[in-house]
């Protein structure tokens, strides 16, 4: 097992110094420098700036430092645009609410999800596994970003229930249609991957055994049907998670929580580079990360595999 | 007893005749996807969304951008979908008629999902065909390639790539290609595996055919069902991508438009009571989503159907 997570280590970290590379080159391709501005600065000036940030030395001397900084002291580097906050700051402000709705909706997508999926199977070609099927089918189409406008229309401009943006701490009010609007397409493809896994897995002979000794249902489904059926919802997490925090953006963006979303997309708006590759890294980190703890688990889970 | 001949000769060619029409695998498939009602129904969508974009501007009253001076300001009053004054989606909030711009976001929402699922087609097609043809070494480094790729956060960098290299629609195209093709690849080279040891292949091989010739002419044709599934079902996945992108206001840039930056308008607009902006977009959006992915399932249905 340890081999097997080190091996998987061995992947995740050249990618991630890959995905510092790439940005930070393509940062570099960019025209303009931080203190490029309207005004321009004397050439001296801009000389002697340059001197005191490193942006004289060659580029694979300023690679090495700023990889080193998140490295060592996990530390981004300032902004360009905000000229009194670093990029951390930045993140710090941002990641904890983008955390907690995030979570909670990964959680109600997974939970409702396979619920929904599970009791599809079980009662197989009754209303509920049509329903279940007919819900699967139509939030296909329907991500977060449309999701998003019809709740507001319905819930707040229509009945007035929510309000229709904000955070406010997290309040509960402020809480559920971002976690809808997040939830809906992955709850629905999560319900859809454990309907069919669930269907095939009740009709093998390991189920069969155990319901011809005469096993309670309920017993037949927990002990023996649900482990086996879960292995391709594990393998579907991965990228549900990566797809899920692209999809944060546009919640902040739409609800005006003020998650990382809405950091992201801003200092895209203002070509503020520092701060793009500060959250992409990090993002790229969380997901090689969840990617890592998705393979264990399914390691774990699936007995026939050997690591 | 006189044996007519003529007629024996037409019951001759008759039986020649239905000997010969044997049923291809793609007459076969083609036969159950028109059993398909949902997948039929599907098509049909596709061909009415497509005549939209195609035909639509010889329809529409006004271009796409003309400024109606006489709804200007007065949006929620006047601008609303009407056939007398020829804005049969209503106006946008500027005063463009909705029509012209749903038909212009159709044609370019379009375009980017067939240019992308076009793009995955051709390269994931042969990378895969290669990597799982040549096998080895070859096969562990090109598909771990993959592995990385698939792992980084693809929209972050696509909207970083857009930031630093303008926000185009040739930038647009190309940032979904560099990322379409990977699943593709990896179906691809799936199904290679199980080609690679079978007997034409051998018999190739055998005869001394080139590798790049076999992946070529033997592999590569015998993948067409799987990978005409999957670049349909890529289709409309390449649209949410771009309607994503252009809904945070990154992607198509005025004067061009896209459902997703139709859509980001809507929404943005659903306070003052114009619904019709954000309902006629989204409207075609849907439908052609879900018609792709019903012709998707049923092209996968009509072709394996072992897979039920």
């Amino acid at each position: 097992m340890f081999a097997y997570i080190a091996r998987r280590l061995a992947i995740a970290v050249p990618t991630l110094l890959l995905l510092i590379v790439f940005s930070f080159l393509l940062m570099h391709a960019a025209p303009g420098g931080p203190f490029t501005s309207e005004r321009g600065l004397p050439p001296q000036v801009l000389a002697n700036l340059n001197a005191k940030y490193g942006l004289d030395q060659p580029m694979w001397r300023q690679m090495l430092t700023y990889v080193w900084g998140i490295v060592s002291d996990f530390d981004f580097g300032p902004s360009f645009i905000y000229k009194d906050r670093t990029v951390n700051a930045i993140i710090a402000q941002g990641f904890p609410v983008t955390l907690t709705y995030g979570a909670i909706s990964f959680v109600v997508a997974v939970v409702v999800g396979v619920s929904l999926g599970v009791a599809a199977a079980i009662w197989h070609n009754s209303w509920l596994d049509y329903l279940a099927v007919g819900i699967s089918i139509g939030a296909q189409v329907l991500p977060n970003f449309v999701m998003a406008p019809i709740l507001v229309l319905v819930f707040t401009l229509w009945l007035g229930w929510l309000p229709g943006g904000g955070w406010e701490g997290g309040q509960w009010q402020y809480l559920i249609m971002p976690v809808v609007a997040l939830s809906t397409s992955f709850m629905a493809s999560i319900a859809r991957i454990t309907r069919s896994s669930m269907l095939e897995v009740m009709n093998s002979n390991h189920i069969r055994t155990a319901k011809a000794k005469g096993l309670p249902m309920h017993k037949v489904i927990v002990r023996h049907a649900l482990k086996p059926a879960m292995l391709p919802v594990v393998s579907y997490l991965g990228p549900a998670f990566v797809t899920m925090i692209t999809g944060s953006v546009v919640v902040d963006m739409y609800f005006s929580t003020g998650g990382i979303g809405k950091a992201f997309v801003d200092s895209a708006l203002n070509r503020d580079y520092a701060v793009m590759m500060g959250v992409t890294i990090l993002v790229g980190a969380l997901t090689i990360l969840f990617n890592l703890l998705v393979d264990i688990l399914y390691a774990w889970i699936d007995p026939k595999i050997r690591y | 007893m006189v044996i007519d001949s003529t007629r024996m000769k037409s019951l001759a060619d008759r039986l020649a005749g239905d000997e010969v029409k044997g049923r291809s695998l793609w007459a076969d498939a083609r036969k159950r996807f028109l059993k398909n009602k949902a997948a039929v129904s599907g098509l049909v969508v596709l061909l009415l969304v497509l005549a939209f974009a195609v035909f639509g501007n010889m329809i529409a009253a006004y271009s796409n951008e003309t400024l109606d001076f006489s709804v200007m300001g007065q949006i929620a009053e006047k601008g609303g979908p009407s056939l007398s004054n020829g804005h049969y989606f209503g106006t946008d909030d500027l005063g463009r008629d909705l029509f012209a711009r749903t038909v212009q976001g159709t044609q370019i929402s379009l375009a980017v999902g067939i240019v992308g699922s076009a793009i995955a087609v051709l390269v994931g097609t042969f990378y895969g065909a290669f990597a799982g043809y040549v096998g080895g070494r070859t096969d562990n480094v090109m598909m771990r390639l993959v592995d990385i790729l698939m792992s980084i956060p693809y929209m972050f960098v696509l909207i970083l790539l857009l930031v630093v290299f303008g926000r185009s629609i040739i930038m647009l195209f190309m940032g979904i290609g560099l990322i379409s093709w990977l699943d593709m690849s990896r179906i691809v080279r799936g199904q290679t595996l199980s080609l690679k040891h079978k007997e034409f292949i051998e018999a190739a091989e055998a005869t001394g055919v080139s590798r790049l010739t076999i992946i070529r002419r033997h592999i590569v044709p015998n993948l067409l069902g799987v990978v005409a599934v999957y670049a349909t079902l890529l289709v409309p996945l390449m649209i949410l991508t771009e309607s994503f992108i252009s809904f945070l206001g990154l992607g198509v840039q005025e004067p061009l438009t896209s459902w997703g930056a139709l859509i980001s308008e809507g929404s943005g607009t659903i306070n003052y009571g114009t619904l019709w902006q954000l309902a006629f977009p989204l409207f075609f959006f849907v439908i052609t989503l879900f018609a792709f992915f019903f012709v998707g399932d049923g092209l996968r249905d009509a072709l394996d159907p072992k897979d039920r």
